[in-house]
């Protein structure tokens, strides 16, 4: 059995944030599990599809956050347990469904794992999704630790079904992606088979029903309030006049400050874990005993704002300061030294910082991810360079893919959320009246690529839309998208076919390509690019990293041969093939990193890169 | 070896590696190890597209300290398992601190075409060795191919941490950890990897 559905309470373990969440959602008895993977909440639905059989939890990687979250709350509207998860900004696409979500309620427990990068470790931006609370009126839970997140997330399905609403549960890299002890509690064996009596209208948010629905979520909101209030998760720790407020891993910084500062009997601390709705009285009695607060919160001024309106209610004028000029940055994650430093000087107390070692590094050369050594979409991007160097414009997507922005590929002039490339490349061309050609990966174009092509196709762009089709989710961990083979995993799920899509809603110009047939894609491509109006080429080649999970590759591995090579460097300035070095003047593969794709082969115009035969 | 520990102190480990060396896994053994222990511990990760050739790096936290980071100079030991790395993550580091650095090097792929040089190992470790308390530096990736595979670094580089004496879990545990959470046909390299990085720096320790 896996160790993550054993049911021995009080069994210490070491987990990882997202495993712990994972556990605490079993121990609450979810039933039902959603999700599209993002970085830090991948490892969520990761371990729920490892879990599948064993743990009788239903679980689906859906097309996107929307799909996820519509299919974890319909769940919940029948009586039944669920959990949908993503990254911070997945939020974002499934926001439609949860703004009126919340109207709507649920039954069974629904918890929302948003999974928020601060620092922008893996995502395009580092929004604060506490706002999703006060935008949707849903509760929020912020754990500190990796103990607490398995013990909220638990709590979080008994609130949701106290409420009849949703609960968010806001997490950020630093408890994903981190590893603490845990101590089990038992596990809830009692899944409920959903049962939908017939409601319409409860159910139907036509305006009649949203008149009702919105006065039934304040006054649901009104209940949160005063649960927050009474919460133990919303706690003061500390004595003294002077104040800090801190949700989060924050507060993890100011505890070990407070301690390293000796100002453990001079400073009080309210630690918020359930942060929507804030708990008036609970901050109303804290302002009356501070002479000064300090606010400590990553990102947004969430709590700040929210505090300082609750002193404004009580007359209370004391400084209250949290984001500014000397204070905290609204920018990237806090660290315990820069927490502690910014304690020191509000309170003006005298800083214990050791100084870093500082050596000169102006010269370092940099590490920056590259694709890997036989990777199609390198061959993708070098046969459409070859054929149209910085002629058209690029417009790029979220996935390995947009590693393609490196030099010396160069294939991305723009990028910016999940499916955009082709939006913005239909914009792009009616503005500048350029070609574009549009780059999209498998996941992304089932994610969030569709609509755009429709309706590049609908309002006739003279654009070239090309679909990087990998067969997997290879940037979050290879999960499988609706075009996957899945018997591969002796799974029985339909594989989507994207070129039978991309023909049956009527693109006119279709081509399939094999990017490591070098000069065949580069013609493809060419046509492609020459037909007026819509054009699609599905670059297709699985991805060999995700292959290697299901089968050894056959080793086959090239060399240069030196007695040809004139030194010409293509492979190299060309292709950027992590297998390649140069020795002294000599450019040289290096054969443990190469994986036989042959696209250097092809691009050698003196035929000097040779397959090393077995036994040589 | 028994090792005494008392909660109130803390130990903050930061281990560097380029991805694909196995740092994830042998933070996480340590981790096991100190749970085992009793210890308060606590690891955070930052590994956004290493498997795309980038920089891995963890930090282990064990004791009373609820940050499960390290700021920049609040590292007791940083283990490097490339030396380019542990120079990038020196920062890390303040004049008390304790480093342990394979000399054996990956240069990043802008060096490996010729775009950028790699600074001189032993230059870079003479500048860190003059400025932190102490600085184990060996070739670790031969050491690890000596004992089967080079994959095997992360053991040698975890025998290496453990030999200093300075984190609260003793080697055997370590050990046992590996025993229990890795690979039974790796154990035997895995372990000869391990003593092999234990006699680096204990060897030093006792000096």
């Amino acid at each position: 059995m896996n160790e993550l559905l054993q049911d021995s309470p009080d069994k210490k373990m070491l987990l990882l944030g997202n495993e712990a969440i994972v556990r605490g959602a079993i121990e609450a008895g979810v039933a039902l599990v959603a999700a599209y993977p993002g970085t830090p909440s991948s490892e969520i639905a990761d371990t729920f599809f490892q879990l599948q059989k064993e743990s009788g939890v239903y679980f689906e990687y859906s097309t996107n956050e929307k799909v996820a979250m519509e299919v974890a709350a319909a769940a919940a509207l029948a009586g039944v347990r669920s959990l949908c998860s993503m990254k911070h900004v997945g939020v974002n696409v499934a926001a439609d469904f949860l703004m009126s979500l919340a109207y709507l309620g649920v039954r069974g427990g629904m918890v929302i794992v948003s999974a928020d990068d601060p620092s922008m470790f893996s995502s395009q931006n580092e929004q604060d999704n506490r706002m999703y609370g006060k935008f949707s009126g849903l509760p929020i839970l912020e754990p500190s630790s990796i103990a607490e997140a398995m013990e909220m997330t638990r709590y979080a399905f008994d609130l949701s079904e106290e409420l009849q609403e949703p609960v968010i549960l806001r997490t950020t890299t630093r408890i994903n992606h981190s590893t603490g002890v845990v101590s089990l509690g038992p596990i809830n064996k009692n899944r409920a088979t959903g049962t939908f009596p017939k409601d319409p209208f409860r159910y139907t948010v036509i305006p009649s029903v949203a008149m009702k629905l919105h006065k039934a979520l304040l006054a649901n909101y009104e209940k949160a309030a005063a649960l927050s209030d009474t919460s133990p998760l919303n706690f003061t720790c500390g004595d003294g006049v002077w104040g800090i407020i801190t949700s989060g891993v924050s507060y993890n910084y100011v505890s070990d400050a407070l301690e390293e500062l000796g100002l453990t009997s001079r400073v009080r601390v309210l630690r918020i874990g359930f942060s929507h709705p804030l708990p008036d009285k609970k901050i109303k009695d804290f302002l009356g005993k501070c002479e000064k607060i300090l606010v400590v919160e990553e990102l947004e001024p969430y709590l700040e704002e929210g505090v300082k309106v609750k002193a404004q209610e009580i007359g209370s004028i004391i400084p209250i300061r949290g984001k500014g000029e000397g204070i905290f940055s609204r920018a990237y994650e806090f660290d315990p030294a820069m927490v502690r430093g910014v304690i020191a000087s509000y309170f003006g107390v005298e800083n214990k910082n050791k100084k870093p070692i500082a050596i000169e590094m102006a010269n370092i050369p940099q590490r920056p991810p590259n694709l890997c050594s036989g990777c199609p979409h390198r061959a993708t991007y070098a046969a459409i360079r070859e054929a149209f160097g910085d002629e058209p414009i690029y417009t790029n997507d979220i996935g390995c893919y947009t590693l393609g922005v490196l030099p010396p590929l160069s294939m991305s002039d723009v990028s910016v959320c999940m499916g955009a490339s082709i939006g913005l490349g239909s914009g792009l061309g009616k503005a500048t009246g350029r070609k574009v050609i549009s780059f999209i990966g498998d996941s992304t174009f089932f994610h969030g690529g569709i609509p755009g092509l429709i309706n590049a196709l609908h309002n006739d762009h003279d654009q070239t839309v090309v679909i990087m089709d990998n067969g997997t989710t290879s940037m979050t961990g290879f999960q499988p998208d609706p075009g996957t083979d899945m018997t591969k995993m002796g799974l029985t799920n339909a594989s989507v076919s994207i070129e039978a899509l991309v023909r049956g809603i009527g693109v006119k110009h279709v081509t399939v390509a094999k990017p490591f047939k070098f000069k065949k894609t580069i013609e493809q491509i060419k046509e492609a690019v020459a037909f007026k109006g819509l054009s699609v080429v599905i670059s297709q080649e699985i991805c060999p990293m995700y292959e290697k999970t299901f089968k050894k590759p056959e080793k086959r591995t090239y060399y240069i041969d030196h007695d040809k090579c004139k030194n010409h460097r293509v492979c190299l300035n060309t292709l950027a093939c992590p297998a390649f070095y140069l020795d002294g003047e000599k450019v040289e593969i290096d054969e443990s990193a190469c994986i036989g794709c042959t696209l250097c082969v092809q691009v050698c115009p003196e035929n000097a890169i040779r397959l090393r035969k077995i036994g040589e | 070896m028994k090792t005494k520990f008392n909660v109130h102190n803390m130990t903050r480990i930061i281990f560097v590696a380029v991805g694909g060396q196995g740092n994830l896994l042998a933070a996480h053994l340590l981790g096991e190890a100190a749970l085992a222990h009793n210890i308060p511990v606590q690891i955070s990760e930052i590994h956004g597209m290493a498997q795309r050739g980038g920089v891995v790096e963890s930090a282990i936290v064990m004791g009373k300290a609820q940050s499960n980071i390290i700021s920049r100079g609040e590292a007791d030991v940083l283990v490097g398992f490339e030396p380019l790395e542990t120079l990038r993550a020196i920062g890390k580091c303040n004049k008390d601190s304790y480093v342990i650095s394979n000399t054996f090097p990956l240069p990043p792929f802008t060096v490996a075409i010729g775009m950028g040089a790699y600074p001189s190992i032993e230059e870079t470790m003479e500048k860190i060795k003059s400025q932190v308390k102490k600085l184990v530096a060996f070739d670790g990736s031969t050491m690890a191919r000596e004992a089967g595979t080079l994959l095997s670094l992360n053991m040698v580089m975890l025998g290496a941490l453990a030999g200093t004496g300075l984190v609260p879990v003793s080697a055997e545990m370590i050990k046992q950890t590996i025993a229990e959470k890795t690979k039974k046909a790796f154990l035997e390299m895995n372990i000869k990897a391990f003593d092999r990085g234990f006699a680096a720096t204990s060897k030093v320790a006792n000096a």
